[in-house]
């Protein structure tokens, strides 16, 4: 069973269905119990990262993330989850999850239309087991106005070039996110989330 | 490299694809979810569903159509058509759409962008708007007017103005309908995409005028367009996806091509 963690947030119901095109049990909880019992846990999300987090300490589901990490359970962020994950966004200011060390930063303005809106390349940076069968022509949809930029560089597992190169694909022990949304990338995103369902959480 | 993208519009009436010209004459070609299947495996970048049901009574069919679109393609759609409050968005969203699409409706109540990039996000807002050309004046500067209802009402509105404001206002992708090229198969508008893409941040996806792959090509190069509505030159299959992004990749412009 899959968990996607429901904190409000747009986009849910597209990766839950997702998901079950792909055959895999998958269900929408804001529940504890239910989130820390099941063998994977995804985090997607789209909106405003100080909304979001708001919700997420509301519901004090920070408290129930962090163990997931602990616990070891494989973890993967998508879209806003790949920015709640970091110490914090410049969208709202907001403090995030501090999971993984970095910032989400807004794409500079240098002529180039934002949101970073449409189907975009990732270079692989680490062979990752979230990106077995993804090759260098796969293209993946984005749609986001703020980038990850993690800490440490290890932590950079495929990047993206859209006036800067920022990192993607992020991830530390069990922990994965991508910038882009698997659940609306065609047979490439179908993939990856298909290679998420036989990841361990090892690297 | 970020890739132009290619748009399938299917206008649907009453749960059936329609397609009419310069917004009259309408008649069926077919079923929107096959459609939908036939072109995601084609490999066609993202599908717009406009709901042009009259009757408001059969409005929930396209609820349908949506859930069963969501249930089996895997790239982002957008509805519109006859979307008025942020429940209608709410609908729509919920049964499995990325997008919703605003046109008249956002005219005649522009609260309805900002209040839906407020609840549901900018990325999720694309304001869809009709322009036709008019001589220059004081009210209408760039020399294209907005109009609303189908192409039915003048606003007396300037179309890069208005671009502009629904960008202010939270909107995170407009879809620029030209009149003129509507339905005619001659080519995008080009002096109007132009205009309004190198006017907003946000990006802008041309339509009305596709015919042929050469009319994409100019739209991208010449018009700045981040994506290319494209209806009857794929629905009449005189040409498939695949061939109009190879043409395209040919001419040196970037395309999805890995599906």
């Amino acid at each position: 069973m899959i968990s996607i963690i429901d904190y409000q947030a747009g986009n849910l119901t597209s990766v839950e269905r997702a998901l079950k095109y792909l055959g895999l049990s998958a269900a929408i909880t804001a529940n504890p119990k239910e989130i820390l019992s099941a063998d994977r846990v995804i985090f997607p999300g789209v909106g405003a990262a100080g909304k979001a987090m708001e919700t997420i300490s509301a519901q004090k589901l920070d408290e129930v993330i962090h163990q997931v990490i602990e616990r070891k359970i494989p973890f993967m962020g998508i879209c806003l989850g790949t920015a709640i994950i970091l110490d914090k966004s410049e969208e709202n200011n907001a403090d995030c999850l501090g999971i993984i060390a970095g910032t989400a930063k807004k794409f500079p303005d240098m002529g180039i239309k934002i949101p970073h809106m449409g189907w975009n390349n990732i270079n692989k940076i680490i062979n990752h087991p979230i990106l077995d069968g993804i090759d260098k022509e796969a293209q993946f949809y984005f749609v986001h106005s703020y980038y990850p930029a993690p800490e440490n560089q290890e932590d950079v597992i495929a990047t993206t070039d859209y006036g800067v190169t920022f990192a993607s694909v992020i991830g530390r022990d069990n922990v994965v996110a991508t910038q882009f949304h698997p659940e609306k990338s065609g047979r490439n995103g179908l993939r990856i989330l298909k290679n998420f369902s036989r990841w361990d959480g090892k690297v | 490299m970020l890739s132009k993208r290619i748009i399938i519009c299917l206008d649907v009436r009453e749960g059936k694809t329609t397609k009419g010209i310069k917004f009259e004459g309408n008649i069926d070609i077919g079923d929107p979810v096959a459609m939908a299947k036939e072109y995601y495996e084609q490999g066609v970048d993202e599908l717009v569903f406009y709901d042009i049901t009259a009757s408001s009574d059969k409005r929930d069919i396209i609820i349908e159509v949506v859930e069963n679109v969501a249930k089996n393609i895997f790239i982002p759609f957008s509805v519109g058509g006859g979307i008025r409050s942020l429940d209608d968005m709410y609908n729509v969203l919920n049964a499995g759409a990325e997008k919703i699409s605003i046109n008249s409706a956002a005219v005649l109540n522009s609260e309805l962008i900002s209040q839906g990039a407020k609840f549901f996000g900018s990325q999720c807002i694309v304001l869809g708007m009709d322009a036709k050309k008019v001589k220059p004046s004081f009210r209408i500067p760039s020399g294209y007017e907005v109009w609303i209802n189908g192409g039915r009402t003048p606003m007396n509105m300037d179309a890069v103005q208005w671009a502009q404001k629904a960008r202010d206002l939270g909107a995170g992708e407009i879809c620029l309908n030209s009149i003129d090229a509507d339905g005619t198969n001659t080519g995008y508008e080009l002096n109007l995409t132009s205009m309004v893409s190198s006017a907003v941040s946000i990006p802008v996806i041309a339509s009305g005028g596709a015919g042929k792959p050469e009319h994409l090509r100019d739209v991208f190069l010449k018009s700045n367009a981040d994506a290319a509505l494209i209806a009857s030159m794929v629905h009449y299959k005189q040409y498939t996806v695949s061939q109009i992004k190879s043409y395209l990749s040919k001419e040196g412009i970037a395309v999805r091509e890995r599906i």
